[in-house]
């Protein structure tokens, strides 16, 4: 009798060791990628300063003279994040509001696993979808378009996000309760009324953080601006012409046969940390916005 | 140009479901509607009601006096509610619902039951109180004025005073006269209730359809809501769905007794709660089952 006990204890005890490993690998990744890119960075900060870094207004690592100003890296992502919010919010808010509030239980079955599903598809065929296909139709239409620009990537970017912000958009619209659609239904309301006066505003938050988490997604995309959106760090705001983004330069350093320790291997982690502080910034938004979903009601 | 604004106009209706409309409008309309006191408000006639296959109401005849309060009693699954959400058509909000029969709203004489009324005056003129408090989330203040906003009142002056007007009503002005501005999530159940009961009057409805108003509160929000209820029917007819027997022997001055679907008794409710004509109301009342 003792020693079954005694097993069932060691068992229990095991178990919680296991449990408490796998929990403690990811946060030990965590730390390790934090750790990594410190590490390097600092590196990197030793030969160049936080000062030229934040305040140059170029990046020609490659070049003879060497400048690196984060600034047209980091215009480059905002502007490709910018234009896929700008297609992204509209769209989004408005297939929220038609499957949460108008379609039916079966046309919601088919079309949400759908938007869900372009999350699935790899991104490198998004990168080549926006190159070859997407570009040519927008060069018709967009006079002084480059092959190589930021509209094109935005645009598509903007899709990509969707199963972010029109899918949460849509799920925290699903979860204000039926109740209250009723009692505005009960005095008159239509239903578009009842939908933009009464349900978005009791889902705001949940539908903000949908929309948070989508630009730190399309921020920290790789694949389809380091195909689509050029190779050219270009501190402008016109989308026409090609730009580099703060992955695409990441991922054009680590593809090429740059020697380790040189002052262009380290840069791509000071990038990288830069990065990271904001989709950190962006994504703690998000959580914050999305506890306080229940508080409104 | 005069495309643009029919569209303009058209968009507009499509949100507001109405065109502007003045609260003088609304009044005489309603005016109208209160000339024949005594009279019957509501006229059921043979109604059936399913919800897809399942026939939840079961040949309804019933006579609904204007200015009365009328209690529908029952145990749980007899439909009293079935029939209740009958009168404003809260069933349409959701597929597979199917009436049968008529409802005739008097004195106008529309048939309820149709599937040609427009629902959303409907539903402006019969006002709807829910079984749990459900304001929505903004301002008190807010909550009482999106009826007449619906209803396409713009007077902000106008808004106030009906606001002000259905808050004292409702017997909260005092409570809130000096946070209107607060979210009405920081209210008392009880309070809600009252709230949601002021909302549902600030568009001068004909008829309030109150859906066991009191099941999530306490005795003595409870019975705060009763009294209500009892000065409100002077300016209107109310239907009243309970559990609670007693409620509706001590508010209603006709009650209806439903099971499985069918309306067993309709009386006074005195005599339903005295010298009821059907064994089984004496069974239910008795508290023989239920």
């Amino acid at each position: 009798m003792l020693t079954f006990i005694t097993r069932k204890k060691i068992l229990d005890r095991f178990m919680l060791a296991v449990f408490f490993t796998a929990g403690f690998i990811t946060i030990f990744i965590t730390v390790g990628i934090v750790y990594v890119l410190l590490a390097d960075s600092i590196k990197f900060f030793q030969e160049v300063s936080i000062k030229e870094f934040l305040t140059e207004k170029e990046w020609t690592p490659v070049f003879a003279t060497k400048k690196f100003g984060i600034w047209p890296l980091i215009s480059g992502t905002f502007l490709i994040a910018a234009i896929a919010m700008v297609v992204s919010i509209p769209l989004g808010i408005l297939i929220a509001i038609y499957l949460s509030e108008y379609a039916s239980v079966r046309v919601k079955e088919i079309a949400k696993p759908i938007i869900e599903f372009m999350e699935a598809i790899p991104t490198v065929v998004y990168g080549y979808f926006t190159l070859l296909f997407v570009t040519p139709i927008l060069q018709s239409i967009v006079p002084d378009l480059e092959a190589f620009n930021s509209l094109a990537p935005g645009i598509v970017l903007g899709f990509m996000i969707l199963p972010y912000t029109a899918s949460m958009a849509e799920d925290s619209m699903k979860g204000v309760p039926q109740r209250i659609r009723e009692a505005s239904y009960a005095l008159g309301a239509t239903k578009l009324r009842t939908a933009v006066t009464i349900v978005i505003p009791a889902a705001i938050s949940g539908i903000v953080a949908g929309f948070i988490l989508g630009a730190s997604r399309a921020i920290g995309e790789t694949m389809v601006v380091a195909i689509a959106a050029g190779m050219y760090p270009n501190l402008t705001l016109d989308p026409r012409e090609p730009i580099q983004t703060m992955t695409g330069y990441i991922v054009q350093v680590a593809l090429g046969d740059l020697p380790y320790g040189s002052i262009e291997y380290l840069s791509i982690f000071a990038v990288g940390l830069a990065l990271f502080i904001i989709a950190f910034i962006f994504n703690s938004i998000a959580l914050w916005l999305r506890s306080r979903i229940r508080e409104a009601y | 140009m005069v495309m643009v604004n029919t569209i303009i106009d058209s968009i507009k209706s499509l949100f507001l479901g109405a065109t502007d409309r003045s609260m003088e409008e609304i009044k005489a309309k309603t005016k109208d509607n209160f000339k024949r006191e005594g009279d019957v408000k509501l006229e059921v006639k043979e109604l059936n009601f399913y919800y897809g296959e399942f026939k939840a109401l079961k040949n309804i005849n019933l006579k609904i006096p204007t200015k009365k309060i009328t209690a529908l009693i029952g145990p749980s699954g007899c439909g009293k509610t079935t029939l209740l959400r009958c009168f404003n058509r809260m069933h349409d909000l959701y597929p597979g619902s199917k009436y049968e029969g008529s409802i005739i709203f008097h004195p106008d004489g529309i048939n309820i039951a149709s599937p040609h009324i427009d629902l959303l005056d409907l539903r402006r003129r019969v006002g709807m109180v829910f079984q749990r408090p459900n304001p929505f989330p903004k301002s008190i203040f807010e909550n009482v004025a999106y009826g007449l906003r619906v209803n396409g009142v713009r007077d902000k002056k106008l808004i106030k005073e009906r606001v002000e007007w259905a808050l004292q009503s409702a017997a909260l002005w005092d409570e809130v006269k000096d946070r209107l501005d607060a979210n009405a999530y920081s209210l008392s159940g009880g309070q809600q209730q009252r709230l949601c009961i002021a909302r549902a009057i600030a568009i001068e409805p004909d008829i309030v359809l109150f859906d066991e108003p009191t099941s999530a509160l306490d005795p003595i929000s409870t019975s705060k809501i009763e009294e209500l209820i009892m000065t409100l029917k002077e300016k209107l007819t109310i239907i009243i769905v309970t559990h609670n027997m007693q409620q509706a022997a001590r508010v209603s001055d006709y009650t209806g007794f439903m099971y499985l679907g069918e309306l067993i008794e309709f009386d006074k409710t005195q005599k339903i709660f005295t010298i009821p004509s059907q064994k089984l109301t004496e069974d239910y009342i008795t508290g023989r089952f239920g």
